[in-house]
């Protein structure tokens, strides 16, 4: 393999990871904020034991996902040089933004939050959380701003002489439409993962405890954690579809070929039915292409809002491509990629907020279960969204290729901002160099994997009781200098 | 007004700002075997720093992004060129980040000595490594006519960089034991005392070689005043360490990594990453973004950072006491078997 193949293996690692944990913050961060503002509004114990306990778990995520995103910021640089130079003016402006308008907030803040139960007043307490809360979603809102860029570059111009994409408009980079698509789509995924993580949880200790009969914590701690969850299923269950699907009407218009390959639409077609199960071989060549069974005119409906409408296919759409940037290019993504990877990010994304609807049903007007099957279904349905936010990325990084900036189609639109993700990649760095970090960076990651997962498990089978070893924040006196002596909560 | 100068000496407050903090941060993490005899001790330690390491390495970040967006062909040759001194940089945060959080959640002694490990290794790495690296940048790389590092790893690992790294090693090691005789009591903070005291003088030799070599072979005539500073600094270093006074002493090994950014910065102006041959170096002319981005950046940097400044300063101010085992509660965390 080559270092470009190395590199883009690596980049797809290292993200696709990173990604596994960041949805689980973003959700869960204003859902502890959320438990905490019951406790302080109604002073129920069971929402501090709840905090405490979603808390916990919560930090134990954000650990790694601070750790693994600091190799997001450093690799543009040290794999993508070239593209780095080529946007950097456009580019880097939302990542520092990032760094100083949020993250700032976010660690600073859950430092305070950590360390600062006996320390602070309840009120300024809660909030640190909420300041986490907001800034992890702000947080989420640049970086989706650098991405939108690269799938449709907008408030730039091509510099001829100095050969690179600059910024003449900021207001435009953050306002671009597939950010605003994107944004909502990317946070109500990530609230549907931690919804279904506190309800998955919540679901199977109430069973747990029904069954060994505490009917009474099953129905006065984990029902309400369990509601929660599953109405943050729900709620933002709808939210993905429709920006999801507002997405996908953008993405049309902005990305043809993405959308025509998520489709193995070959040629172009008038009603294009959207396909449920398509059969091809990896030659990713259109001849190979078998339609087994599709819902008539839904991809045209789609598209753009009518059922007969027309739908440009994968092979017009290569020669309109060769017409603009030059022929002897392969202007389609991975065929297969990018049509499972679409298809399983909407099953799995529908699956789990379908799940909610049921969910609710069952624990309707206070009522609890003991069926063990519920709680087995809670705990199999919490890696689900993580899943689909995952085939997610895959499909709109995978389906964007060969482009890693994708020109702009509207002729009004920027000229000449565009690079090919071949052009991108470190001119001065070797294989050898890529494959000894991407293997570093694999073997790692694979270990932390290993540990974050039974550490997640040991303390969500260790249920809110493993809050009771904490000092009650009751305990703080209303003068913060007394508190000196007393231990630490939530000490390291 | 002159945006590119204004984001050089941007990019080197955050860089000072990164140093000053998460230089403590590395001190207290390289000193846990040293310092922390007893577990309760090494928590202790651990959290002096517990609420705001965090928030230090921020500042590398944001280091980070605004050289990507202020100067992005220094970002690219500088990342691309210094490959596999930052993926180590990186490996050790890594570890380091998920042992500060993960390892009071486990209580078991095996458990421990690995998060141990990973803290000292996470901390030891780039307290060595960012001084080998700003080392190369004020002494000059191979960069060819694009601007492409076309040095190896071994060039990178000179004399004179490996002394910046021995620099930064002990400077960050002693700011580390002065922040714990300033953050805790009773043995513990006996011990970072003299050890503080001691590390001071070994300091003062080997950052004085450092910041002399640097002035007189890379250096200009005004930045003698850094050097003078640093060096006065690092004096005064030795005698408050030796006379217990902490509060100050913290002071002097504050300024005396200020002064060390002050003369690396200095000495490398006005290019970013000067090369071997001249011609070929990247400065703050050739290598910056377009006007426009760094005046909406140049906003965005005057009117956030004193908010940072502003709250993170509060967070220190709410964490100002001292702490001692007396606070450490006696088990934390649970077990992988259940009890």
């Amino acid at each position: 393999m080559e270092a470009l193949e190395l590199a883009r293996w690596q980049f797809g690692i290292t993200t696709v990871y990173h990604f596994i944990f960041v949805p689980l913050t973003i959700g869960l961060a204003p859902l502890v904020a959320i438990m905490q503002t019951a406790w302080y509004r109604t002073g129920n114990e069971r929402w501090l034991r709840l905090t405490k306990f979603f808390g916990k778990l919560m930090l134990i995520n954000f650990a790694i996902g601070v750790a693994t995103g600091i190799v997001q910021e450093f690799q543009f640089g040290m794999n993508w040089s070239e593209y780095s130079r080529f946007v950097g003016d456009v580019f880097g402006a939302p990542l520092a933004m990032e760094a100083l308008a949020a993250f700032f907030v976010e660690s600073t803040f859950l430092g305070l939050w950590i360390f600062g139960w006996d320390k602070l007043p309840k009120k300024i307490h809660l909030g640190c959380i909420w300041a986490v809360a907001i800034a992890t979603n702000l947080s989420a809102y640049f970086i989706l701003a650098a991405n939108s860029w690269m799938q449709h570059p907008v408030g730039a111009i091509f510099n001829l002489e100095t050969g690179r994409a600059e910024m003449v408009d900021i207001v435009a980079v953050l306002t671009n439409s597939t950010l605003l698509a994107a944004f909502p789509h990317t946070i109500a995924a990530a609230f549907l993962t931690a919804g279904t993580f506190v309800a998955g949880i919540a679901a199977w200790w109430m069973v747990r405890l029904v069954r060994r009969g505490d009917a009474e914590t099953a129905r006065d701690v984990y029902r309400p954690a369990l509601v929660l969850g599953l109405v943050t299923m729900l709620v933002s269950g709808g939210g993905v579809a429709l920006s999801g699907d507002l997405q996908a009407k953008l993405m049309f218009q902005q990305q043809p070929m993405k959308m025509a390959a998520a489709e193995g639409l070959c040629a172009t077609e008038d009603g294009a039915a959207f396909s449920i199960l398509t059969l091809g071989d990896l030659s990713n060549d259109c001849d190979g292409v078998v339609h087994l069974l599709e819902v008539p005119g839904l991809t045209s409906y789609l598209a753009n809002g009518d059922f007969t409408s027309t739908v440009t296919g994968v092979e017009d759409l290569q020669a309109r491509y060769e017409e603009q940037f030059g022929e002897g290019i392969d202007y389609s993504p991975n065929l297969a990629v990018t049509y499972w990877s679409f298809r399983l990010m909407i099953g799995l994304g529908a699956g789990s907020a379908a799940l909610a609807l049921a969910a609710l049903w069952l624990v309707r007007r206070g009522r609890l279960t003991d069926k063990p099957w519920f709680g087995r279904l809670g705990l199999l349905a919490i890696p689900t969204p993580f899943l689909a936010s995952a085939f997610g990325w895959i499909f709109t990084e995978m389906g964007r290729q060969p482009w890693v900036v994708h020109p702009n189609p509207d002729p009004s639109g920027v000229d000449g901002v565009w690079m090919l993700t071949a052009r991108g990649v470190s001119t001065s760095v070797g294989p050898g160099a890529v494959i000894g970090s991407m293997v570093a960076f694999t073997l790692l990651y694979g270990v932390l994997a290993v540990v974050w997962f039974r550490l997640m498990k040991r303390y969500a089978s260790e249920g809110v009781a493993a809050t009771e070893k904490d000092p009650s924040p009751d305990a703080r006196r209303d003068d913060p200098d007394d508190a000196s002596d007393r231990p630490l909560s939530f000490a390291y | 007004m002159d945006l590119p100068l204004i984001w050089f000496l941007l990019i080197a407050v955050l860089w000072t700002g990164y140093l000053v903090l998460e230089g403590f941060d590395f001190g207290v993490g390289m000193l846990i075997p040293v310092l922390g005899r007893k577990d309760k001790d090494r928590r202790v330690l651990i959290n002096t720093i517990g609420p705001v390491w965090d928030g230090n390495e921020v500042w590398l970040l944001t280091a980070g992004g605004a050289t990507f967006a202020a100067f992005p062909e220094w970002y690219a040759t500088m990342f691309s060129g210094f490959y596999i001194p930052l993926l180590l940089i990186l490996l050790a945060l890594i570890v380091r980040v998920v042992a500060f959080e993960w390892r009071g959640k486990i209580d078991d002694d095996g458990w421990r000595a690995w998060a141990d490990r990973a803290i000292v290794f996470g901390s030891v790495v780039p307290a060595i490594l960012w001084g080998v690296a700003f080392g190369n940048l004020v002494r000059g790389v191979h960069l060819d006519a694009d601007h492409q590092y076309v040095g190896t790893f071994w060039d990178l690992l000179n004399p004179y960089a490996l002394l910046g790294g021995a620099t930064t090693f002990l400077i960050f090691l002693t700011h580390g034991a002065v922040f714990v005789a300033l953050k805790t009591d009773g043995d513990i903070r006996r011990g970072a005392g003299r050890l503080a005291s001691r590390l001071a003088v070994a300091t003062l030799l080997v950052a004085g070689g450092w910041a002399v070599w640097t002035q007189l072979a890379y250096s200009t005539a005004w930045t003698w005043g850094a050097t003078l500073v640093a060096a006065v600094a690092l004096v005064r270093l030795v005698v408050l360490t030796r006379q217990g006074r902490e509060g100050r002493a913290f002071a002097a090994s504050a300024v005396t990594i200020v002064a060390a950014v002050v003369l690396i910065f200095g000495s490398m102006f006005p290019d970013v990453m000067p090369a071997v041959d001249p011609a070929n170096s990247l400065n703050i002319r050739n290598a910056s973004s377009t006007d426009y981005t760094l005046t909406i950046m140049t906003w965005v940097a005057v009117i956030l950072t004193p908010v940072v400044l502003l709250y993170q300063g509060w967070t220190y101010w709410v964490f100002r006491k001292r702490i001692s085992t007396a606070q450490i509660p006696e088990h934390t965390g649970l077990t992988f078997l259940r009890r």
